[in-house]
């Protein structure tokens, strides 16, 4: 992040003006050797008050912060997150955004996600570095392939991009896939605006957004209760004091349940460790995110040329950010199985983020028990791809008290009633 | 890697067990209303501290046991019978 503690802080609005990353401003900068880039974003004092307090300073809360502001003129916010801006989940996943979704409602949601992401570059004048090279799912029997068959014809029928492919099609745009598997590639289907984002950028471009609208973000800062009045929000109390506020937006993806604990009401949220790796970096070598279910693993290429692999989450509760060995294990010996050439790669980093798993793989967006809190949670192992479409529902629904239709579905209700959306694509593969 | 100690057969690798999810969990009567009976169903306890869970040792002597364990550290504080009560442990 460029930042020279010896430039005194401009007001936001000016700051972004004067910074706004454009060819010009580069040549500008490029006469004082980029010495006076000023602060990406403020790191303002916490006031005692706000309109809108968002817990979860990752990229769901970011993102609802800069749509509260945008699309609803809210800019009396505070986002507070307890460690520091990119540091939790939103620096922890595989940056695959994609929206190849079975169920009409899920479709609808992660398709608006995508189609945010395809203008955010743009509309946050921060490149996030979008590289729509397609995902790929493999089948590895005739069963498996007639099961993606109806799969991506669900998906064209929801209307979302998806083509049935051959072998011949799959080793045409990966041609190091290994020859002959053990478990012959016999097809599959790409979503081909399919893409890997940048998180970092994400996160830092959401941050700069909504600070150069007047929301004050907050890092370092723990919640440690709420304040309440006859079942109403009144105010959050944090390790930098109390803050008074009728709304609270929570984004905290693994630690939900303990903000639910703390406002006094349960929540159908397990949190698990799911890990992910990356080799060394080598020159560009894969030309797509290919994802088998049934090898359970997803192999990509970064822009800084590591391979990127993720797969199953660990497979009892935990809140360690670390992850344990069998997953790792199981996820390094599935790339062998599809790329046997990367034998000869070292790993070079291994991660886990805690995620909050809900029992029918749909994330749960939408009011609580409690009136003025708002929880946008749930998102297991697929929340980065949700990240611009679930900051601009949850905007919406703290805004109007009200959810916005593309998440209706996605409230706690859901789980009284027994509307579930028991979406079996959300992770791509299994948990 | 967890290392398991089950009951019948004594430790071993946690790949050889399946992960049951939380015990000690009391069916309802099926008179319930819709929320109890959706409590019943989805809601879960999920502690940051020991959780008290159910394991099977698929591999092995196919028997279900119950754990309690840590869900920070993942150190496994007791190993006990299905139908023994918890034992209480500081979270």
């Amino acid at each position: 992040m460029p930042s020279n503690a010896s430039i005194p802080l401009q007001s936001s609005k000016t700051a972004i003006l004067a910074d706004k990353y454009s060819f010009l401003n580069l040549a500008r900068h490029a006469l004082s050797r980029h010495q006076n880039w000023g602060q990406v974003w403020r790191s303002p004092e916490l006031k005692s008050s706000y309109d809108v307090v968002i817990i979860g300073g990752g990229g769901h809360g970011l993102a609802t912060a800069y749509y509260l502001a945008k699309n609803h003129g809210i800019t009396n916010v505070a986002v507070i997150e307890k460690g520091y801006i990119g540091g939790g989940n939103s620096g922890r996943n595989t940056q695959v955004v994609r929206s190849n979704y079975f169920y009409p409602e899920s479709s609808d949601f992660y398709d608006r996600s995508l189609q945010l992401y395809e203008g955010l570059t743009q509309d946050l004048n921060f490149n996030l570095m979008l590289s729509q090279r397609g995902i790929m799912s493999l089948a590895h029997s005739r069963h498996e392939m007639e099961t993606q068959r109806r799969w991506a014809n669900a998906i064209s029928i929801n209307g979302v991009d998806s083509e049935v492919m051959t072998p011949e099609d799959i080793y045409r745009i990966e041609p190091s896939l290994n020859p002959n598997p053990t478990y012959p590639i016999v097809g599959g289907f790409i979503q081909r605006r399919g893409a890997m984002v940048r998180h970092d950028a994400l996160v830092w471009g959401l941050a700069r957004g909504a600070d150069a609208l007047g929301v004050d973000i907050i890092q370092q800062c723990e919640v440690t209760g709420f304040n309440m009045d006859g079942g109403r929000v009144t105010g959050v109390r944090t390790t930098r004091g109390d803050i008074n506020t009728e709304q609270v937006g929570v984004a905290v993806a693994g630690h939900s349940t303990q903000l639910a604990d703390m406002a006094g009401f349960r929540l159908p949220i397990t949190s698990m460790a799911l890990q992910a790796m990356v080799s060394e970096p080598i020159k560009p070598v894969l030309n797509s995110i290919v994802l088998s279910a049934m090898i359970h693993v997803y192999v990509s290429q970064s822009d800084r040329g590591e391979i990127v692999l993720g797969g199953g989450a660990d497979v009892h509760n935990s809140y360690a950010q670390r992850g344990t060995v069998p997953p790792m294990e199981h996820n390094v010996r599935s790339m062998l199985e599809l790329f046997p050439w990367m034998s000869r790669l070292k790993l070079m980093r291994q991660w886990a983020g805690v995620v909050d798993i809900s029992p029918d793989t749909t994330p749960i967006l939408g009011k609580t028990p409690v009136s003025g809190m708002y929880f946008n949670c749930g998102w297991g192992t697929g929340g980065f791809k949700a990240i611009p479409a679930g900051g601009e529902t949850f905007a919406h629904t703290i805004a109007h008290d009200d959810p916005h239709p593309l998440v209706a579905g996605f409230g706690l209700e859901r789980f009284y009633t027994g509307a579930l959306i028991d979406e079996g694509a959300a992770a791509g593969v299994a948990h | 890697m967890l290392q398991i100690t089950c009951p019948y057969c004594g430790p071993r690798d946690e790949t050889e067990f399946s992960f049951g999810g939380q015990s000690h969990i009391a069916r309802p009567d099926e008179s319930v209303d819709d929320k109890t009976w959706g409590n019943y169903l989805f809601f879960r306890d999920n502690p940051k501290g020991i959780h008290y869970e159910r394991w099977c040792h698929t591999q092995g002597c196919r028997q279900w046991f119950n754990v309690a364990r840590s869900t920070v550290t993942h150190e496994i504080k007791a190993v006990y019978g299905m139908l023994d009560p918890k034992p209480e442990f500081e979270s």
